[in-house]
């Protein structure tokens, strides 16, 4: 007896504090099939809650629009994020060059840095270049700040190929490119993959890049989009159909949980890795 | 001389040698013509969205850059810096600000500590089902996470906290307008504590299991073993959570923004990275002053700057600082 209550002690511990965390989800799913809930309790089933999907929303622009927009960030600066931060920690990691310790400097201050403070000086920057309100130039700013953690990461991985086979392909006639490219890009293979997922979940989560720097609302992405819905706060909770808000979270969170689910290793590692101490 | 050029061959095929004797390095090598091609786009990044924004934040500060002065923008120096000095808001800012950094912080450590003892404690596939539950605020949206808090924080009938309490007495209320602090903190602080949760995990998986066996035959106690074995051998991960993420909070507002937009009320929940976005860039007043933000900014960039090259100096130095394995092709 006393056994089974010391063995069972942690469990209990960790039940009662995650409680309120799978209480947070539950409205989540009860409240987007349910008119109304009082609580966790739902008034009945509906599916009217998801009519947003097929008619338009108040003046808003269409949410497939803004899941296009969504989907497209997220694809797009993990593309151009893989690309730089695979060639720089390349460099890094296999090229001996002078201003190499300044470079590694760098991305480990730069990692420390609070990006985020930059916003205000950002918002010129994209002016200049022309690129405020476009969808390009969220994604370049977004692979700006995942940057150093992207060098970080895959630094790591090129670090850990055997030096034997790029090597071979050097002394084979590969210029450095080619070797790269051919050789330890297939080689990193999986570090690309644990990079790729973490990056897309970031841009299809991001909120604050898209809000501020295209505010047009052909421009709205999915997080904007509900932004626009739920900006009411406390205060008008009681004047707007919740039920309707629930499901359009849903439809926003739901790609990431499955995807979460599937890639839950690949997180860890990016998130074990990139900021271990 | 034979024996300098095994020793050379044998560096040259790596396996975690690093002699400084391989430093070879006349003028722009095909090395560096190579590092120079692989590390411009990143360069050419980092030049656009970290040093020019750094640079700029700080020329902003020192004019009166705002809509009524756009076109005619002058440099007045130091005067946005006096006018936070001066400002009769600025304390109520920086208390708020403290008490943000320092009760989120101690959630998150706490927490996170916690967490990562229970589910190392417990049956593996267990522990990894726990982690992974709290890892999910950290993969979802933040404008989702926060409709979260919102919903569940409402007044009666409707939200579950209400619903909850409601049975032991307590009467019912907007927890988001009258206890604005402790949503705010606790939405943050189940983000957070993932953070501490998987890097002290790593850390007290890689503690030899003989250790605590030891330990356990001579009769230690649980607490015992934690305190007097696990928490020493983690303090440097301990120490990196906690600088690290006093210094993302310090600059974060994203789920304060969702939450209470600093509200209820006069800048009841404005922390100061909020107030310089609110300033320069989404002034209720529609009156942005890009200056004064700029100012505001300008403190926690010049903060974030010092802070970052002290945590490099303590956290990685040594590590971060060995060559490359082989070199010289």
């Amino acid at each position: 007896m006393g056994n089974w209550i010391k063995k069972g002690t942690p469990y209990l511990i960790l039940a009662a504090l995650s409680l309120p965390l799978l209480l947070l989800y539950a409205w989540l799913f009860i409240g987007a099939f349910s008119p109304r809930t009082h609580g966790l309790i739902p008034e009945g089933f509906t599916l009217s809650n998801w009519s947003f999907l097929f008619t338009p929303w108040g003046n808003r622009p269409s949410i497939w629009v803004a899941a296009l927009n969504s989907t497209l960030l997220a694809g797009g600066y993990t593309v151009i994020l893989l690309l730089i931060s695979s060639t720089a920690a390349y460099a890094l990691s296999r090229l001996s060059f002078r201003g190499r310790r300044f470079f590694m400097m760098l991305v480990l201050v730069l990692h420390a840095f609070p990006s985020i403070t930059l916003l205000i000086a950002i918002f010129y920057v994209l002016r200049a270049l022309r690129l405020y309100d476009t969808l390009i130039g969220v994604a370049l700013v977004k692979t700006a700040l995942e940057l150093p953690l992207g060098v970080w990461v895959m630094k790591g991985f090129f670090d850990n190929v055997s030096w034997d086979i790029e090597m071979a392909a050097l002394i084979d006639g590969c210029s450095r490119l080619q070797a790269w490219r051919r050789v330890m890009i297939p080689m990193v293979r999986p570090g690309i993959a644990a990079l790729a997922v973490f990056a897309f979940v970031l841009g299809w989560n991001e909120f604050l890049l898209p809000y501020i720097y295209m505010p047009s609302a052909r421009n709205w992405t999915l997080s904007v989009f509900i932004r626009s819905v739920t900006a009411g706060g406390a205060g008008e909770i009681l004047f707007v159909n919740y039920g309707v808000i629930a499901a359009a979270g849903l439809f926003y969170v739901l790609p990431v949980l499955l995807f979460f689910l599937f890639t839950q290793r690949y997180l860890l590692q990016i998130y074990a890795g990139g900021v271990k101490g | 001389m034979r024996q300098v050029e095994r020793e050379l061959e044998v560096a040259k095929r790596g396996r975690g040698f690093s002699l400084p004797l391989l430093r070879i390095r006349p003028g722009v090598s095909k090395q560096g013509v190579a590092a120079l091609l692989f590390l411009s786009p990143a360069a050419l990044i980092v030049l656009l969205f970290f040093v020019a924004p750094v640079l700029l934040t700080f020329w902003i500060s020192m004019t009166n850059m705002s809509v009524a002065t756009l076109g005619r923008t002058e440099i007045i120096g130091f005067s946005n810096y006096l006018r936070i000095l001066r400002s009769p808001y600025t304390s109520r800012i920086l208390q708020n600000t403290l008490l943000y950094v320092s009760a989120t912080l101690t959630f998150n450590v706490g927490m996170g500590l916690i967490l990562a003892l229970l589910t190392t404690h417990i049956e593996e596939r267990v522990g990894v089902l726990f982690r992974a539950l709290w890892l999910l605020p950290r993969v979802t949206p933040s404008v989702v996470y926060a409709l979260l808090w919102t919903w569940a924080t409402a007044p009666a009938p409707f939200g579950t906290l209400n619903q909850v309490l409601g049975p032991l007495g307590l009467p019912s209320r907007n927890w988001l307008t009258t206890q604005p602090w402790g949503v705010i903190i606790l939405a943050n602080g189940f983000v957070g504590a993932s953070l501490g949760m998987i890097i002290f995990t790593s850390a007290i998986k890689a503690i030899p299991p003989d250790y605590i066996m030891a330990a356990q035959v001579d009769g230690a106690t649980t607490w015992q073993i934690i305190r007097r074995i696990i928490l020493p051998l983690i303090r440097w991960p301990i120490m990196f959570v906690t600088a690290y993420q006093t210094l993302s909070l310090l600059a974060s507002f994203e789920y304060i923004l969702l939450l209470t937009e600093g509200g209820p009320g006069f800048y009841r929940t404005e922390v100061w990275a909020l107030y310089a976005y609110h300033q320069a860039l989404s002034n209720y007043f529609g009156n942005v002053q890009f200056g004064f933000g700029a100012a505001l900014a300008a403190v926690l960039v010049a903060i974030g700057v010092v802070a970052s090259v002290i945590y490099l100096r303590v956290f990685r130095f040594q590590e971060m600082m060995s060559e490359p394995k082989i070199e010289g092709v």
